[in-house]
């Protein structure tokens, strides 16, 4: 760990409105750089609503949201769109890789989008670290979902963010991949010293991570 | 960059949809290429074919026929005229220059012309082979006429009363080709040239046909057939003039072969003042001495003797006006290809956006913005309309030049694919405007994608 550790997200009395059927209120959430927190409860309790919020893709209602050190609430939409390309890396439950062009190609365009020079060569060594060198030219139609899902991971880091997200990375898995997937996620975020926020309603992610914030016991 | 290939790398994964939408396209442009190809090159030659003709001369009827007949030899003649009343109108200071025309007779479906050299000057055609004719039965043929017949210099051959072939020959006169002229991209490529005297000659045999009395009858054994030819084609037989007269002039004829001789011939016929034995031509070409004649001269001429004068201007942009309604109804059609094109297209495109909307919010979640989506998307469509149009535009160009050597095969008329309209250069930027537009919406819906939503769905 560095010698100052920086900020990856701060919360402080966050709120978010829907309509007038839901609310979400988050007291206190801090992570710095190389921690890693499981965002829990049950369905329906606003965690995926949290991450679109920390990705920049909802607006609060009020409180404070800090995300490397910027609050979005003084950015542009597409400046935030560069922002979250740059510095954050979202792995979802489903992965929505590009379906037509190769899984290779999938990777290299995160890296383009995130104005980062394109570096075929670590790509290349994000693959064999992954395991998936030898499917770089396939389809990700052609994948498996364990496959496809180490492919979205090398999508997510290739870029090196500060702070990873993952929303139910886990849930679809049988307990061997979801072992598997979040060993990866919690290697990787590491490797490249990244903060690593999982939401999740497995329990199997339970007691796996640095820190745990359970959104149902705030309700 | 990226967005060009990524749009590519999209049209490409769903190969049966981008082709049928770049097929549709390229139809309806085509279409529209092949029309305004094909209408360019037939008003260029319709007015190439009458340039230095500002008047046609004949005998009254529909101006259009006579246009045609005398102009692109595409019709029967309206009638005969007299020469000595055509002279007349020949001689009017207003009148440049006269180019009489006597027509009825043809080989192998080829027109023959009886006129003077000036006929030659009318369409800049030079003798490459030859000579030009110079007394009766001396001919010279036009570049696709000889292609067509075989006829060349030296080469003998009978006219054939009519113009569809298969009637009557004049086989006891046979032509001899003395020139064959270079190709000139107009209407005398298709014709055969002689002099006002040959026709005179095998129309003067022919009313000696009809007088038992005749010394020089041979091998008219076929006279019911001939009447009937007569009757179609407005032949020289066709008026009343006595017989005796005209014998009288088929022996001179006979005995005089010579140019010359034939100048004092007419100078003969002038004499007679009732103008009913005279020589008969079937029209006049005149070109104006000063632009001005055209407001007085075709109306002198029409009111005030029994001759009709037609303005080529006038009657092609009449006949062009009237296949231009054909060529827009066509080019419609094509309009209508077009937009069904641009329809499906944006069908296509909205469907894919509906597809893959995951994977555009995903490209939001890694980094790219709203516009970048938009014209990714836009681009997917202007990449495909732009195919389209570059098959299009090939496609008619190549089926105009196929249609061309069809045609020129078939009719002698010079049409290629090989020649660019600036209208299509207009067809091109209103095509990109439909394709931009077929794009627009869902490239649109791309830019307000909400993001976070699409993703709750998914």
């Amino acid at each position: 760990m560095s010698e100052k550790t920086q900020s990856a997200l701060d919360i402080d009395g966050l709120t978010f409105r829907y309509a007038s059927e839901f609310s979400l209120t988050v007291p206190s959430l801090s992570l710095s750089s190389g921690q890693s927190v499981a965002v829990i409860g049950p369905s329906g309790c606003g965690k995926t609503t949290l991450l679109h919020l920390i990705a920049g893709l909802l607006t609060p209602e009020s409180g404070l949201l800090s995300v490397c050190g910027q609050y979005f609430g003084s950015m542009s939409t597409s400046e935030v769109d560069r922002f979250r390309g740059q510095n954050l890396g979202i792995v979802f439950q489903k992965l929505h890789l590009l379906s037509a062009i190769s899984v290779f190609d999938n990777v290299l365009l995160a890296q383009r989008l995130a104005r980062k020079p394109v570096d075929p060569a670590n790509v290349d060594r994000l693959f064999e670290r992954l395991g998936i060198a030898a499917l770089k030219h396939k389809r990700p139609s052609t994948l498996s979902l364990g496959q496809a899902q180490r492919v979205a991971i090398a999508r997510a880091l290739v870029h090196r963010p500060r702070l990873l997200l993952a929303d139910e990375p886990t849930s679809a898995l049988d307990d061997a991949h979801a072992n598997d997937a979040l060993e990866l996620l919690i290697e990787e975020s590491a490797s490249v010293g990244a903060a690593l926020l999982v939401v999740t309603h497995d329990e199997r992610v339970r007691g796996r991570l640095d820190m745990e914030l359970d959104l149902g016991a705030l309700r | 960059m990226t967005w060009l290939r990524l749009a590519w790398a999209n049209l490409v994964s769903s190969p049966l949809t981008s082709s049928v939408n770049a097929l549709l396209l390229a139809l309806g442009t085509s279409s529209i290429v092949l029309l305004l190809l094909a209408g360019h090159q037939l008003a260029n030659t319709m007015s190439r074919d009458a340039a230095g003709i500002d008047l046609v001369v004949g005998a009254k009827g529909s101006p259009v026929q006579l246009i045609l007949s005398s102009i692109y030899h595409a019709d029967v003649p309206t009638g005969n005229i007299s020469l000595e009343e055509a002279e007349h109108w020949a001689e009017d200071p207003r009148v440049a220059r006269a180019v009489p025309l006597s027509l009825g007779d043809s080989y192998q479906n080829i027109r023959i012309v009886g006129t003077t050299h000036d006929y030659l000057d009318v369409y800049d055609a030079d003798v490459v082979a030859g000579r030009r004719w110079d007394g009766a039965m001396e001919a010279v043929v036009g570049a696709a006429a000889a292609r067509e017949t075989n006829l060349e210099v030296g080469s003998i051959f009978a006219g054939v009363h009519g113009f569809d072939g298969g009637l009557h020959e004049h086989d006891e006169r046979m032509y001899e080709v003395v020139g064959v002229l270079g190709r000139t991209g107009t209407v005398i490529d298709r014709l055969i040239v002689t002099s006002l005297e040959s026709v005179w000659v095998l129309h003067g045999d022919e009313d000696h046909g009809h007088d038992p009395s005749d010394d020089n009858h041979e091998g008219h054994d076929d006279h019911p057939d001939h009447d009937d030819g007569h009757d179609e084609h407005n032949d020289h037989a066709d008026h009343d003039h006595g017989h005796d007269e005209h014998n009288d002039h088929a022996d001179h004829e006979e005995d005089h072969h010579g140019h010359d001789d034939h100048a004092d011939h007419e100078g003969e016929e002038g004499d007679h003042d009732h103008g009913d034995a005279s020589l008969e031509i079937t029209a006049m070409l005149l070109s104006y001495e000063t632009p001005l004649a055209a407001v007085s001269l075709p109306r002198e001429i029409n009111s005030l003797s029994a001759l009709q004068a037609a303005a080529p201007a006038v009657e092609i942009s009449r006949l062009l006006q009237l296949v231009g309604v054909g060529l827009d109804g066509l080019q419609a059609f094509g309009w209508v290809l077009v937009v069904t094109a641009g329809l499906s297209l944006f069908a296509a495109l909205y469907g894919s956006l509906r597809a893959r909307r995951f994977e555009l919010a995903m490209l939001r979640c890694l980094g790219a913005t709203r516009l970048e989506l938009f014209i990714g998307l836009a681009l997917e469509g202007l990449l495909l309309t732009a195919f389209g149009i570059a098959l299009g535009v090939l496609g008619g160009h190549v089926v105009m030049e196929m249609l061309g050597q069809w045609i020129e095969q078939a009719q002698g008329v010079v049409l290629t694919g090989w020649i660019w309209v600036p209208a299509e250069g207009t067809l091109v930027l209103v095509l990109l405007g439909v394709g931009a537009l077929a794009s627009a919406i869902p490239a649109w819906q791309a830019y307000h994608q909400d993001v976070s939503r699409t993703l709750s769905e998914g």
